[in-house]
């Protein structure tokens, strides 16, 4: 059994990176990423790591030599941030679209400007398109395990994708938490070493990102999604895997007290903690509220959304992105885009909060379920919470 | 100058040129195509134990319109700007594998290659980076000075007072207004092992800089020089003979920078007027008496400083 103690986010994020066994990091420091990679950096320099650590110029680059490594047939990983994932937006594409396994930790930060270094989810809601397995970690246990997890599902041959962990920055990257470290010997059983084959091999000359027109493009796109969408039941066999061996089980949502629940809260990352003790408070209060828990952010889980919802009426999304000019945030479209053509329409509302770091408590949730209960009706815009007027 | 003695690789000479072809002909670029003719020489010095990163451009978008391909080499293309960190990707890769014993040939060149925008512009940073972090391969640039690819647009290796599509003649203008920045000159400025510049007029120097590149331990960089008819405004023929007109006159000298030491081929006394050079060109037939002066001007001052930085390399040599 691996050892509980208590431990940075960060760290036990990047130790799984080396339990592992990664062969390549590449990655460029921005906040709050940063303790991810200088943890992975002291880990090979000490040599408990063997690894190649490419201390590159800039997070373009840092992605750019994952593609290449990954091409090389080595088990890679990077990590970045806000302003660093957008300076990787180009590659993320190509990483998918050329089907090149690696794992991406993102540390979630907000986007300039104003500068700002604090948690919300205006860097990674931009990049749902990438065409990567996205999940979300709630916690330093949750972040640790899907590091592990996230190899073996990207490097499965019936995959072959990137896959990318969100872990809110500060509130979750920063924290210390009592995380059971899972050990060595374990880590080898449920993930064997990387048997990638190098896709550029002398022996075997491939040409790789070939130039590709209107009569393929839109076949490899086709390929590309229906690749992503078979991740699913690969990702469900590696989480059931999981738990047969630790204990800890993983699905791509997770609720809590939606039993006979009046209305469900919708929630990712970190904060869900504290959404899950105002569910608790308000049904002290009386008030019947439940909540689900986003962890599979892409392929968006669809039909596990939709059961887990049914029959509650009313459903507060929190959006920790403020997506200008359009209605709602990026989860609260994507809600409401699963229930389009189903028989039932709850009320579905979107508050926007939580932006650059403005705290998220349980006043804010237990507001998020009063004003949904008092009937504002599932067209309305985005509701913005907390905004101060000058 | 001795500075040739440091390294030791296999010379190939004109009595046996390697057989081995990397490109499958019937690829899509112009005929004349300096950069093709140029590419082709520079992997026959390679042999076929070669890995290619290629940046997007004239070569990657010729040589593989899906599902064809002209490779006979590994080969892959990420993007326009990151084709020397993709390298470096790799690079670490197989560093990493062979250690771990995933691999077992560590002989394999891994070859980066870039237009002059993909180089001296928009990839300039990642190639720098590769550079000072000094991962083992060579970095070839093809240099047409301009965006061939795209519809002959300057770049920052388009030469004083060309014509390019974003640097048009009118009665405001009379083509580009700003210097050539000088590549070679800053890629040795990094401190690599190797640098030199070559031109597919010089088939054997191109083949054998390029195996001088491959042979050193650490980044070698090699600018070659090469004539793109289409973009230039000449006929297809003259591609090879521009080449060497250029070299002639100093326009592009040819000169390697050896562990630090210049060796610079040194032309005849009388090197050709620049005038000849330009009058080849239709992307110069603009150019004023004045502005050949001032190139010329120009040409001879560079001339002398590299002259006198193989010099110092010289004077250098043997002091105790
Ligand atoms: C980020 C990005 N910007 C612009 C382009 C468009 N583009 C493709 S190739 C090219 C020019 C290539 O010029 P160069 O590197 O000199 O190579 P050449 O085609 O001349 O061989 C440009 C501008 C691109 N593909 N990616
Ligand atoms: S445009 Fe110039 S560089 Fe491009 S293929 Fe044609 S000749 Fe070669
Ligand atoms: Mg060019």
């Amino acid at each position: 059994m691996g050892l509980r103690t208590g431990i940075e986010v960060s760290l036990a994020l990047a130790e799984a990176v080396g339990l592992s066994r990664a062969d390549v990091i590449a990655a460029y420091p921005i906040t709050p990423q940063t303790h991810i990679v200088e943890h992975l950096a002291e880990m090979v320099a000490e040599g408990r790591l063997d690894a190649e650590y490419v201390a590159v110029e800039s997070e373009h680059s840092a992605i750019s030599a994952c593609l290449g490594s990954a091409a090389a047939g080595a088990r890679t990983f990077t990590a970045t941030a806000s302003q660093g994932l957008a300076f990787m937006h180009e590659i993320l594409f190509i990483a998918s679209s050329m089907r090149l396994p690696l794992v991406m930790a993102v540390a979630n930060r907000t986007l300039s400007s104003p500068i700002n270094i604090l948690a919300d989810h205006s860097d990674i809601m931009p990049e749902r398109d990438i065409g990567w397995v996205q999940l979300f970690a709630e916690n330093g246990q949750e972040a640790h395990d899907l590091t592990l997890q996230a190899f073996k599902l990207a490097e499965d041959s019936q995959v072959l994708l990137p896959v990318l962990i969100s872990l809110d920055g500060f509130f979750l990257s920063h924290m210390i938490e009592p995380v059971t470290l899972i050990s060595q010997e374990e880590a080898d059983a449920f993930l064997s070493p990387c048997t990638l084959k190098p896709r550029l091999d002398p022996a075997e000359p491939r040409t790789l990102g070939a130039l590709g027109g209107p009569e393929v493009y839109t076949e490899v796109k086709q390929q590309q999604n229906e690749a992503l969408c078979g991740a699913v039941p690969v990702l469900e066999k590696i989480w059931n895997e999981f738990s047969g061996q630790f204990g800890r089980s993983y699905r791509s949502l997770e609720t809590y007290r939606l039993d006979n629940a009046e209305i469900a809260l919708i929630t990712m990352g970190a904060v869900s903690e504290t959404a899950r003790s105002s569910v608790d408070q308000l049904r002290e209060r009386g008030i019947r509220a439940g909540l689900v828990r986003i962890r599979l952010w892409r392929p968006f889980p669809v039909r596990e959304l939709l059961s887990s919802l049914d029959p509650i009426p009313c459903i507060a999304v929190l959006d920790r992105m403020l997506s200008p000019g359009s209605v709602n945030g990026p989860v609260a479209l994507e809600v409401k885009s699963a229930f389009y053509q189903h028989s039932r329409q709850p009320r579905i509302n979107c508050f926007v909060a939580g932006l650059g770091g403005r705290e998220l408590s349980r006043r804010t949730f237990i507001e998020m379920v009063n004003r949904s209960l008092a009937g504002e009706s599932h067209d309305t815009p985005s509701i913005h919470l907390d905004v101060r007027h000058a | 100058m001795k500075a040739d003695k440091h390294l030791e690789f296999e010379k190939i000479t004109a009595k046996a040129l390697p057989e081995f072809e990397a490109l499958s002909p019937g690829h899509r670029a112009c005929p004349g195509c300096g950069e093709m003719l140029a590419l082709r020489q520079a992997l026959k010095g390679l042999g076929p134990n070669t890995i290619v990163v290629n940046a997007t451009g004239c070569i990657e978008v010729v040589s593989t319109p899906f599902p064809q391909t002209a490779w006979n080499i590994p080969w892959m293309h990420v993007a326009f700007e990151n084709a020397s960190a993709v390298g470096s990707g790799v690079e670490a890769a197989r560093r990493a594998l062979l250690r771990k014993g995933r691999l077992t040939d560590a002989d394999t060149t891994i070859v980066v290659v870039g237009g002059d925008g993909g180089t001296s512009d928009i990839g300039f940073q990642s190639l720098s980076g590769a550079l000072e972090r000094g991962h083992n391969f060579i970095y070839l640039c093809f240099d047409n000075e301009a965006y061939m690819n795209t519809g002959v647009q300057r770049s920052s290796a388009t030469p004083e007072f060309a014509w390019t599509t974003t640097c048009p003649l009118g009665s405001a203008s009379s083509g580009k207004t700003h210097k050539k920045k000088d590549l070679p000159r800053i890629m040795a400025a990094h401190d690599i092992p190797y640098v030199a510049t070559a031109t597919p007029a010089h088939p054997l120097d191109l083949m054998n800089k390029v195996r001088k590149g491959a042979a050193v331990k650490g980044p070698a960089f090699i600018h070659i020089f090469s004539p793109c008819p289409t973009g230039w405004r000449m006929p297809a023929e003259r591609s090879i003979e521009i080449a060497k007109v250029a070299v002639k006159s100093n326009i592009y000298p040819l000169y390697e920078v050896i562990h630090g030491e210049y060796v610079v081929k040194r032309n005849s006394k009388n090197p050709l007027p620049v005038s000849e050079y330009f009058k080849l060109q239709g992307r110069f037939k603009h150019l004023t008496a004045q502005d050949v002066r001032t190139i010329q001007d120009r040409v001879d001052a560079t001339m002398d400083r590299l002259l006198s930085y193989a010099r110092l390399s010289d004077d250098t040599k043997g002091r105790p």
